[in-house]
């Protein structure tokens, strides 16, 4: 069992790293917006988007260092906003 | 553990809780958006491109670089550097400051052009060009709100750490505050690719 004063503590090469990562991937949805891919554009949005938010969740928020009950707090959640979108498009498209 | 050094695990466990139901809130008003733009695409996407992309990822830029200086002064405070901690907290709070200034322009534009909420223009045009605006002034207005409110609870943390309440054994005012920044990243992250980049 690890010891809740074990705290760990990121260098700021690794969250220098991690921002330059994040602005790549702005400079590379706000390029792949400006061609017309017809519906994937809005897939690729989404898709880059979603990584952003995993490299701020994972790395500048520490949930790759905390504990199994808070990162499954946190599947749990999206899972559930999964849910939500999931069945409510389910019925936008079947009406 | 005696009863006068608080439960850091319990302290960020609410602090998650409470951003879960952030999260929840923001991706209801994110999945209306999505039904609404599946019922008025075309309408939407020209819609769309009224918004200045240039001031919009400018807006994302800040919000990414001020993630980075909060992150960074939490590492700061763990290797007992409090001045540059209070320094990073410092420039955060101004990034924080000149998004809200962007915004203020961005905002005053279209309501010159007569873009807002209830606007004459906006009640004679079709259906989906007040929803989409209507949308869009919820939304980052909202977002606007949690921003000032992330500012100050960044002021808090500077207070504290200025007057050493925060420490490098007792710093989970400034984690939690510092996860409530980031958060608000999160949600701009998807608003703008959702707003700003729809073609």
């Amino acid at each position: 069992m690890e010891s809740p004063n074990q705290e760990h503590i990121l260098s700021y090469t690794t969250l220098f790293g991690v921002l330059c990562i994040l602005l790549a991937l702005t400079a590379i949805t706000i390029g792949v917006s400006r061609i017309d891919l017809g519906v994937l554009n809005i897939w690729a949005a989404i898709l880059i988007a979603a990584c952003k938010a995993g490299f701020v969740l994972l790395f500048f928020m520490h949930l790759r260092y905390e504990t199994r009950l808070l990162q499954i707090t946190f599947v749990v959640t999206i899972g559930s906003l999964a849910i939500l979108i999931g069945f409510i498009f389910w019925d936008i498209s079947f009406r | 553990m005696n009863s006068s050094t608080p439960d850091k695990a319990g302290v960020k466990l609410g602090m998650w809780l409470f951003l879960y139901t952030e999260i929840m809130l923001f991706g209801g008003l994110f999945v209306l958006y999505a039904a609404y733009y599946s019922k008025y695409t075309s309408v939407f996407i020209e819609a769309g491109k009224s918004l200045d992309i240039t001031i919009g990822a400018l807006n994302t830029m800040i919000l990414l670089v001020s993630s980075f200086t909060v992150a960074s002064a939490i590492t700061a405070i763990q290797k007992k550097a409090r001045r540059s901690a209070a320094a990073l907290v410092g420039v955060s709070m101004v990034f924080g400051v000149l998004f809200l200034v962007n915004k203020y322009f961005e905002w005053g534009h279209k309501f010159e052009a007569g873009i807002y909420p209830g606007s004459p223009d906006l009640s004679d045009a079709e259906a989906g060009k007040s929803l989409f605006f209507g949308l869009y002034y919820l939304i980052t207005g909202l977002h606007g709100i949690h921003i000032i409110i992330g500012l100050i609870l960044l002021s808090i943390s500077l207070y504290f750490i200025t007057t050493k309440r925060i420490h490098e054994t007792q710093f989970v005012v400034l984690e939690n505050s510092g996860l409530y920044w980031h958060l608000v990243d999160l949600i701009w992250i998807f608003i703008f690719p959702l707003f700003y980049l729809i073609l």
